[in-house]
């Protein structure tokens, strides 16, 4: 491509003053990651905090406050941080590390060890933690105070840029909601009311919260009384049957941009970033394996966890490691034999070898129970397969792939590649959804606007121009494909099973004739 | 096995090909000398906005041609002789073909303005136009100001695309009120509003005599017609419509009007070459279509349609109710079926309109006043349903069925505010005091 890239358009100086604002609350963090001892904590940590806020409010409503309602894309090709330019990888590079040491050296954050008090970055947010719950900060208190933040304040921002849109306020109140009750706010209350409880976000459901069913968490929801039990049982049911009904009704989008704390962030602070994900045919090869194969190994995992600490007589618990393994078996099967029968056509032919792939994987675990081996239900100790989940998908794939490459892979390579929770529903959402996004007839002029802002690298043209509608796994529901549409050809909607998947030759607005001719056959 | 070459790698082109190839295991050739691949041409603004890159504009990856043995030349045919089946290259080349599809779709008009070869005097339709805009108007400091010259949907895009750089536009109309011949004034009324309200320096009535230029050949000023006024610019950019790009065919045997004259099969006068796409013209206009329709979905039915009879199975350019969409700044408009504009009304067509008070919506619904039977909808800033109101058409509803039911064809985003009660009432009202 011959065309040189052009500057992006120069920023206004209030906004270079509001990123001035913010850099500096920002700079009183690194300040204190590098053991600035400030005299107030409370006062510095509010100060901080306060400045990165007022920094992106004021930004935000310099930038979309003074144009008219509409589409904001304008440059978001030429400036660096939004097209993999310097300052996309340097923001990439720090947002990488700072994952690193989060989840592997929190010590280098201020984490006390052995009863010590915090110190560093971790010790300015002591006083705000002592607020909520009463207890001094640990590295993912920081963590969730910053998350929760980043996920208002630049809500706040997207809230503005998508001002004439309803679709997006609303679904924007919605994560900001959910992150500051569900995610931070209400645990930390928990903790006050009863400290035993292991800290639960509700909203966030197995297998995204893969550690709800290690031992110790069912334990110490155990130990709780009925509190406890009615807590793992929402648990339960909220896999099992609050998120079908809802995915039924509503696609996937009812958690992954409406509820969801990974979306919330990626749709609040990765905006900027939804155009970098690739929309290559080879890119979707990648994250069909990729993200099947991590619910598999989260559904092994937790299955072996489990069996772990199950017993084997059931007169000390009617679960026993048999009856366990019975029950994983028979839904497995019960769901692979659903849809062999009813939706075989509806699978391509890499779907069919992953799902015969998949049964295959349950077939060797009923194998295995019941030749006789105990400890290692899959030669490897659960034990073992619970801390490589932890690491691999939990740690690094989730947080320093998952967010830290924002500016490199999109905003939402975790969601898109990695996130077991989205397979599923997205399974569903393929399978048996009213939800779609509905192409208008014939109007779509292959512009490519909503591929471009795809942040799943869906390559919404490709169904567009078809004429046909957008029922993909992957699809969020985020809605900028339908908004930024100059055309009005998107739609997302819940409508009728029937039809719902529609692919078309020939499309609407010619012979009609050469339509029932071509479309039917 | 046949040999099938298309000249012109735009939606019509390549819509045809990719039917053929469904259809058939002919050889199929596509020539451009534009672009190594297809790429959607009404989305080379959004490259100069910085929405997308220029290889996002193209809908398919680059392996696809290959895959499904589509061959791509790059080349530019000077000549066509019909007698021998061979097209000549400007550079000597030649190629057979067994059946030829001309399908070079259109160039901007210039009408003779003093000056209009001067630089930074540019269309905005092929990519070389848009480098060519990327050179002259880097940034506001490198062009001061742009002068517009023609009130259509290519020059509204084309300010909106300066606009996105702060480069001041000055958009000169020759109508009265932006794209009156198309729209009914309340409409063209509400966009007129729109543009001004974007900071656009919108001239009606306004002609362009002359485009000056410095010594070294680059423009530096533009004269009013009416006023002799001058006014400053660095780019002017000529979007008042444009013509079929068929230059190349002048020597040929091919039968040529404004257009290559095509059947109502898209075969012209010689056998086995056809044209497609905003380069044909049809000997008869078809309903109330113009001979030349300069639309994208125009060249894509008529791509669908072709390939059909190129595989032997011959069928008529037959298409259905007309259908069109557009975006001016920040207001989408669609149309179903015919809205007339003051010109060319038809004697029985009577309009209701409805608008919004935040100016930026409306709706034009066109009936017949004698029978009361539906012709069509305009919509700005309302998504409608292109399903609904096909069926409509085909149904031959009644106004007063539209009105009530316009609920069922709305397509806005959900939880938009809707405005259909609002709409009912207003009509209601205007049949009482009628």
């Amino acid at each position: 491509m011959s065309l040189a890239k052009p500057d992006a358009v120069d920023i206004s100086n209030k906004q270079k003053i509001a990123l001035a604002v913010g850099v500096i609350g920002l700079f009183v963090l690194v300040l204190a990651l590098f053991n600035t001892n400030f005299p107030n904590k409370a006062v510095f940590l509010s100060l901080s905090l306060g400045l990165i806020i007022v920094g992106i409010v004021v930004y935000a409503r310099d930038a979309y406050l003074n144009k008219l309602e509409g589409i904001k894309n304008d440059g978001v090709w030429f400036k660096s941080i939004s097209s993999r330019g310097i300052w996309g990888w340097i923001v990439g590079i720090i947002l990488t590390t700072f994952y690193i040491v989060l989840y592997f050296f929190p010590k280098y954050l201020g984490l006390g060890s052995d009863g010590e008090a915090n110190s560093g970055l971790i010790g300015l947010f002591d006083p705000l933690s002592q607020l909520l719950s009463g207890r001094n900060a640990s590295q993912w208190f920081v963590y969730g105070t910053l998350y929760t933040v980043a996920i208002l304040a630049f809500g706040y921002k997207f809230m503005l840029k998508y001002r004439h849109n309803r679709y997006q306020q609303l679904r924007t109140v919605s994560v900001m909601f959910f992150q500051l009750g569900f995610a931070f706010l209400i645990p930390e209350f928990m903790y006050v009311m009863n400290n035993d409880l292991p800290y639960y976000d509700l909203k966030s459901m197995w297998p995204l919260n893969y550690y709800i069913f290690d031992e110790w968490s069912v334990n110490g929801f155990l130990s709780n009384g009925n509190i406890g039990l009615a807590l793992i049982l929402f648990g339960i049911i909220s896999i099992f049957v609050i998120s079908p009904i809802l995915t039924y009704k509503y696609g996937k989008r009812w958690y992954c941009s409406w509820v969801c704390g990974c979306g919330g962030l990626a749709e609040t602070a990765g905006d900027s970033f939804r155009q970098l994900s690739s929309k290559k045919m080879s890119a979707w090869k990648i994250e069909r394996w990729l993200i099947h194969t991590v619910l598999v190994f989260s559904v092994l995992m937790t299955t072996a966890v489990i069996y772990t600490y199950l017993g084997y007589d059931k007169n000390d618990f009617w679960l026993t490691r048999d009856v366990f393994i019975a029950l994983v078996i028979g839904f497995l099967t019960l769901v692979f034999a659903a849809v062999m029968f009813f939706k075989r056509q509806e699978l391509g032919k890499d779907a069919k070898y992953g799902a015969i792939g998949f049964f295959v994987a349950i077939t060797v675990l009923l194998v295995m129970h019941f030749t006789g081996t105990t400890e290692n239900l899959f030669y490897v100790k659960a034990s073992v397969l619970r801390s490589s989940y932890g690491i691999y998908i939990g740690s690094i794939f989730s947080g320093v792939i998952g967010t830290g490459f924002y500016p490199i892979l999109g905003n939402r390579s975790w969601c898109r590649f990695g996130c077991p929770m989205a397979a599923v529903l997205g399974f569903q959402q393929r399978m048996f959804s009213k939800f779609r996004i509905t192409t208008n007839g014939g109007q779509c002029i292959s512009c490519g606007n909503c591929s471009n802002s795809c942040e799943m690298g869906i390559d919404v043209r490709a169904y567009a121009q078809k004429g046909e509608n957008i029922v993909r796994s992957s699809c969020v529901g985020c809605g900028v494909c339908s908004a930024v549409c100059p055309r009005g050809v998107l739609k997302l909607e819940n409508d009728s099973m029937e039809g719902r998947i529609n692919p078309t030759e020939i499309l609407l607005g010619n012979d009609v004739d050469l339509m029932d001719l071509v479309n039917k056959k | 096995m046949d040999h099938i070459v298309i000249i012109g790698n735009g939606i019509s082109g390549v819509t045809l090909a990719r039917h053929i190839r469904k259809l058939s295991d002919k050889k199929i050739t596509i020539i451009s000398a534009e672009t190594d691949y297809f790429f959607s041409r009404t989305a080379l603004m959004y490259v100069y906005m910085g929405h997308m890159k220029f290889e996002h504009t193209q809908p398919y990856e680059n392996w696809f041609w290959k895959k499904n043995r589509i061959e791509l030349k790059k080349g530019y045919v000077k000549n066509v002789c019909t007698k021998s089946k061979t097209l000549h290259f400007d550079k000597g080349e030649t190629m057979p073909y067994d059946k030829l599809i001309i399908a070079t779709g259109s160039k901007p008009n210039k009408f003779g303005w003093p000056g209009q070869e001067s630089n930074g005097v540019m269309g905005m339709y092929h990519k070389q136009d848009l480098e060519n805009l990327e050179k002259h108007a880097p940034n506001k400091d490198v062009c001061k100001r742009a002068v517009i010259v023609g009130g259509g949907l290519i020059g509204i895009e084309l300010a909106e695309m300066l606009n996105s750089r702060k480069i001041p536009v000055t958009f000169l109309v020759r109508e009265d009120s932006f794209w009156n011949g198309v729209l009914p004034e309340g409409e063209s009324e509400m966009i007129n509003r729109h543009i001004k309200n974007h900071h656009i320096d919108l001239r009606l009535s306004t002609n362009l005599k002359e485009i000056k230029s410095d010594e070294n050949g680059n423009v530096k000023s533009i004269i009013i017609e009416e006023t002799g006024e001058e006014i400053a610019c660095n780019v002017v950019g000529l979007t008042a419509g444009v013509t079929p790009n068929i230059d190349f065919l002048k020597d040929s045997e091919i039968e040529l009007g404004r257009g290559v004259k095509v059947n109502r099969f898209l075969e012209t006068n010689i056998k086995d070459v056809y044209a497609i796409g905003d380069c044909a013209e049809q000997h008869e206009a078809i309903g109330n279509r113009r001979p030349i329709e300069a639309v994208w979905y125009t060249g894509r039915m008529m791509g669908e349609t072709l390939a059909q009879t190129i595989c032997g199975n011959k069928i008529e350019y037959k298409p259905g109710h007309w259908f069109n969409s557009a975006k001016f700044l920040d207001i989408e408009y669609q149309t179903y079926g015919w809205v007339f504009g003051v010109r060319g009304r038809p004697e029985y067509e009577k309009h209701f309109h409805w608008k919004h008070s935040d100016d930026t919506k409306c709706i034009t619904v066109a009936y017949n006043k004698d029978t009361n039977e539906f012709l069509g909808i305009n919509t700005f800033g309302i998504r409608m349903r292109h399903e609904t109101f096909d069926k409509w058409l085909t149904e031959k509803r009644n106004v007063d069925y539209v009105i009530n039911h316009l609920s069922e064809a709305n397509f806005d985003p959900e939880f938009y505010s809707k405005f259909e009660n609002d709409i009912l009432s207003t009509y209601n009202n205007q049949l009482q005091t009628a």
